[in-house]
């Protein structure tokens, strides 16, 4: 290193003289500030003929017996011009790269309890680097059976798991993700009924408010009429009255998650459950909120007669930005014939698909699933077995009602429904007071978050919870991490109060500031790419 | 350790049993099982779940995982000409070096400031695909090819207020089983022979189809059996005098050399982005995108997300945000269009890594090198004895059909051979296009070198006498 003359170094401002004292301890909330590396658009940063990789040249051999097929196209049919895409050095597509995944908060580097409902919880990086050798990463989904036997086993010891888990008698590893496995889901639904020949006849899905937006939205897609039941105001779920009203002989299925996600567990499910199978409809149970009752309770034991896990939620695969995820749907043996195909079979030692399936619903998506992710998810249980899991519920529960508490606490802040009763893995909060009181909203409160280097989202739509605020710490976070949330939210409910306007102007120390977002509702000035943006602001071509 | 000994799991920070306690304490609880009261006895699971032991340890845990992952073989041990869908493209190593990234891989839903950079990279990569495919408007990822097909066929069926869709008789069976079940109940999907001469969508056939309830006619560039539809423009031109939309399903990586669907008249373009950047993963490498030209009635029909660009509040400084939110079921719930979830942004900002180092030289010269590795394997298998290449004088990409029913073996039976020599031939045919006979759908990429393909050729060879 270089040395800095002596008669420029700083001087301690705090203590030019005494006894030198401890540098620490550190403020809380800290003094986080984000990169902001002002990066351009990938398209400003070309230089004509630059390149970043060199694909391998043809050989001689084989240039001189064909020629250029390419050059033989008809006209019409060969692209006339290359297409106009970014010229860089590899080095420029790297560093430009990497300074966007600094401009990205992810678990690895945020207290992550401020994306409820999506159980934002630990990826260890060993499972990573399982997938990524040429063993998992480099094997093609037509392979002959004998050349993937270990995959094939993982899979097939991975079904055998969420079956115990779940206690539901087959699965399907093959859906994308959570949406995709509440897809799959209805489409077994629909060939159950089908079958039965009452597709017709039922026509209604029941779901509730609380529970994902795609399981309303799948349904409706599959064709379903989709009735949603209301919270009932004082407890949080729906009455088995409103159940019962809703339920008749043109029910396909409740498709219903629990706890919902206010983190309130639904103590009637069965009964619910059995008003659904009264009249001849299904139970599907949307598990996207399971991580506080790993081995507490199941599927099986409410009754239900399909449900879905997302790996990516309670088992621990990364949410890569917004996937590739995995979503597994496991049913009762009544439902298995419908499952997707193929299947993975075995016998212990020797593992294969089972393509030959007439009642199935076929594929939901190419092959077999999101194979990196169960490999993944497989590892993670693996790692933990029956005691692991049930901690990891325990601890995710107690985390949420710890945090709960310490929220709570703050000015302005509360948790609707069910006064007095524990909440499951997650809360849906409200800071109705806090803005009739300041004027500060829910959405600037998350914006000022940001400025200490934490997630803060809000809530599915409608907002059933006004100011809503929706925490779901896992079992991933300390005492201290909690903490430390917490006194980032009650920083901030202060600064509503005292100083409102340095919330309504947040973020400020962001990777960018306020985002000027009336463009994005204007089919005039809204861009969804690079040359839509150059063409509607008049830039030369 | 005995089993009921208190854990402290490294991925639990607070299973230490004194901080256990202390929080306990803190929140007024004697013990977890307070926090349960709600759940009823009925419903309690009172055993332990019956899980094999765990590994807890990462030694141990390497060892298992990794000892199951080693019993496979990878493409890379041998040569493989496996395609179909999933291909063996090479990787660069900046795009795993990306995607690799914790902030990246562990991102999920945050919103556009401390997540800036992932809405930044999702949409250079819709920028570069849109250059690309030369349409303005491109998703957010959607799952898979298979995906991005079935909802730009609804899409269109929306658009038109039509409810039949004309899909090539070429198309993959799993391609084909998806869409099915996704367009029930609304859509009615008819299919178009393929001419049997070409391996092409037989324009008469079609022609023939077309009617006033036709929504959409789908194509794919190339076809499934490997052969470009080099009558698409006039397809195109038909679907449209019909009032309905041309979608066309295109894999990305021959936009180098073949013309963008959009040039010659699609409304509506989609495909799998695997083959750019992205690794096999035994099929879990896939994502889907979904294009269109920059019209509100298009638009408006995407289930999708899609990010657009915006101003802040400084001069100079680039936003971004969600266009159009409230057609998505996030906002509307079943009023929304179709579905929206999480689906596969890593693979979208991989595949954007992708098309950066490749630039427009690269993309041309990929596509240049595997139409000619091609046309020499094409060549090569050509001759031997006992094959047949049915399509072999039209146009091929990276994969061709052959043939192996006059040497009188069946593919499963020549596949077993070459697999005994190193060698994974090509996707088997037989099941899902008996008409061809003892069929395999042979796919070349970058990766091989000539000797690969002399090599397939002699053992096929060795292997029909």
């Amino acid at each position: 290193m270089s040395r800095i003359p002596k008669e420029r170094k700083v001087q301690n401002v705090h203590r030019s003289a005494g006894p030198p004292r401890p540098i620490g301890p550190k403020p809380v909330p800290k003094r986080f500030h984000q990169a902001r590396w002002d990066e351009p658009i990938i398209f400003e940063l070309s230089t004509p003929g630059a390149r970043g990789i060199l694909p391998p040249p043809v050989e001689a051999g084989i240039r001189e017996a064909v020629g250029d097929p390419a050059a033989a196209l008809p006209k019409g049919v060969r692209r006339e011009r290359p297409p106009a895409l970014p010229e860089l050095s590899q080095i420029h597509v790297l560093r430009h790269y990497d300074r966007l995944s600094q401009e990205t908060l992810g678990v690895d580097l945020n207290i992550d309890v401020g994306q409820g409902t999506c159980t934002m919880k630990y990826s260890p990086k060993v499972n990573d680097q399982l997938i990524r050798g040429p063993k998992a990463a480099d094997l093609h989904p037509l392979q002959d059976e004998s050349t993937v036997q270990g995959m094939l086993e993982i899979m097939w010891r991975l079904e055998r798991l969420l079956r115990e888990i779940s206690g539901m008698d087959r699965f399907t590893l093959q859906p994308g993700a959570g949406s995709a496995a509440i897809w799959a889901n209805l489409a077994m639904i629909r060939a159950f009924h089908a079958a039965r020949g009452e597709a017709d006849r039922r026509d209604e899905v029941i779901t509730t408010l609380f529970s994902h937006p795609s399981n309303a939205a799948c349904a409706k897609t599959a064709g379903y009429k989709v009735i949603t039941l209301r919270p009932d105001a004082q407890t949080g779920y729906p009455s088995l009255d409103a159940l019962n009203a809703a339920v008749s002989g043109r029910t396909a299925a409740l498709v219903i998650t629990n706890p919902e996600d206010t983190g309130i567990f639904n103590p009637h499910i069965e009964s619910f459950v059995q008003a659904v199978h009264d009249v001849g409809g299904l139970a599907c149970y949307d598990q996207a909120n399971a991580n506080g009752i790993l081995g507490i309770t199941r599927a099986r034991e409410a009754g239900f007669d399909l449900c879905h896990f997302n790996l990516h939620k309670t088992f621990s695969t990364p949410h890569a930005g917004g996937g590739p995820a995995a979503g597994v749907c496991g049913v009762t043996s009544e439902l298995a014939r419908f499952l997707p195909t193929p299947t993975v079979e075995g016998d212990g030692e020797r593992f294969w698909l089972d393509h030959d399936r007439p009642d199935s619903i076929g594929k939901v998506r190419p092959w077999y699933g999101v194979a990196p992710n169960i490999v993944r998810a497989y590892a993670w249980i693996m790692s933990l077995g029956a005691a692991g899991l049930r901690e990891v519920a325990e601890i995710a529960v107690l985390n949420n009602n710890y945090l709960m508490k310490r929220v709570l606490e703050i000015r302005g802040a509360a948790a609707p429904y069910a006064e007095g009763h524990r909440r499951i893995e997650q809360v849906r909060y409200s800071w109705e007071e806090l803005a009739r009181e300041t004027g500060v909203h829910t959405d600037e409160i998350g914006l000022r978050a940001a400025d200490f280097g934490v997630h803060y989202w809000l809530s599915h739509h409608p907002w059933v919870v006004p100011e809503p605020l929706t925490l779901e710490p896992t079992e991933s976070y300390s005492k201290d991490d909690l903490d430390e949330y917490a006194a980032i939210l009650r920083h901030v409910a202060g600064e509503a109060y005292t100083d409102p306007e340095i919330v309504h102007t947040a973020p400020h120390r962001s990777t960018v500031h306020r985002v000027d977002d009336s463009a994005l509702d204007d089919p005039a000035r809204w861009a969804m790419t690079w040359r839509a943006y150059r063409r509607k602001v008049g830039a030369p071509a | 350790m005995a089993a009921d000994q208190p854990i402290v799991h490294p991925y639990i920070p607070n299973s230490i049993p004194a901080i256990k306690a202390e929080m306990l304490a803190a929140i007024g609880a004697s013990s977890v099982e307070d926090l349960y009261a709600d759940i009823p006895e009925s419903l309690r699971l009172r055993r332990p779940l019956d899980l094999p032991p765990p590994y807890r340890s990462e030694v141990e845990l390497v060892r298992h995982v990794g000892g199951l992952l080693d019993r496979n073989v990878s493409a890379r041990e041998v040569i493989s000409f496996l395609g179909a869908g999933c291909y063996q493209h090479h990787v660069p190593a900046i795009c795993d070096e990306i995607n690799s990234r914790g902030e990246f891989l562990t991102a999920y839903a945050g919103e556009p400031y401390e997540d800036h950079g992932r809405f930044q990279a999702l949409f250079e990569y819709a920028s570069m695909m849109g250059e690309l495919l030369e349409m303005d408007v491109v998703n957010v990822p959607t799952y898979d090819g298979f995906q991005a097909a079935a909802t730009a066929l609804r899409m269109a069926a929306r658009i038109t207020g039509r409810s039949r869709v004309l899909l090539p008789a070429s198309i993959g069976r799993d391609k084909l089983s998806k869409i099915r079940e996704y367009l029930k109940p609304d859509l009615a999907v008819g299919l178009t022979p393929y001419d049997p001469a070409t391996g092409e969508v037989s324009v008469p056939k079609l022609q023939g189809a077309l009617g006033a309830d036709t929504a959409a006619v789908f194509l794919e560039n190339p076809n499934y059996l490997g052969v470009i539809e080099t009558e698409a423009r006039g397809i195109v031109r038909l679907a449209h005098e019909a009032g309905a939309l041309a979608v066309i399903s295109v894999d990305p990586s021959t936009l180098g050399v073949l013309a963008a669907p959009a040039s010659f008249g699609a409304d509506i373009v989609c495909g799998d982005i695997q083959p750019l950047g992205i690794h096999a993963h035994y099929g879990g490498g896939h994502a889907g995108f979904i294009a269109t030209h920059d019209e509100e009635r298009f638009v408006n029909e995407y289930p999708s997300r899609l990010f657009g660009i915006a101003p802040t509040i400084v001069d100079g400084e680039y936003g971004f945000g969600d266009v159009a939110y409230d057609r998505t079921s996030f906002a509307k719930r079943e009023l929304g269009k179709e579905w929206v979830g999480t689906a596969a942004a890593l693979w979208g900002i991989t595949a954007g890594v992708y098309l950066a180092l490749m630039g427009p030289q690269g993309m041309t010269e990929l596509g240049e090198g595997l139409m000619a590795r091609t046309r020499y394997a094409i060549d090569a298998l050509g001759v031997i004895p006992g094959v047949t290449i049915p399509f072999r004088k039209r146009h091929h990409f990276n994969e061709f059909v052959a043939d192996v029913s006059a040497g009188g073996r069946t593919v499963a039976e020549v596949n077993a051979a070459l697999r005994e020599r190193g060698i994974f031939g090509g996707a088997d045919l037989s099941v899902q296009f008996p008409e061809l006979g003892q069929a395999m759908l042979v796919c070349v990429t970058e990766v091989h070198v000539r000797a690969d393909i002399d090599r397939l050729a002699a053992v096929l060879k060795e292997t029909l006498r």
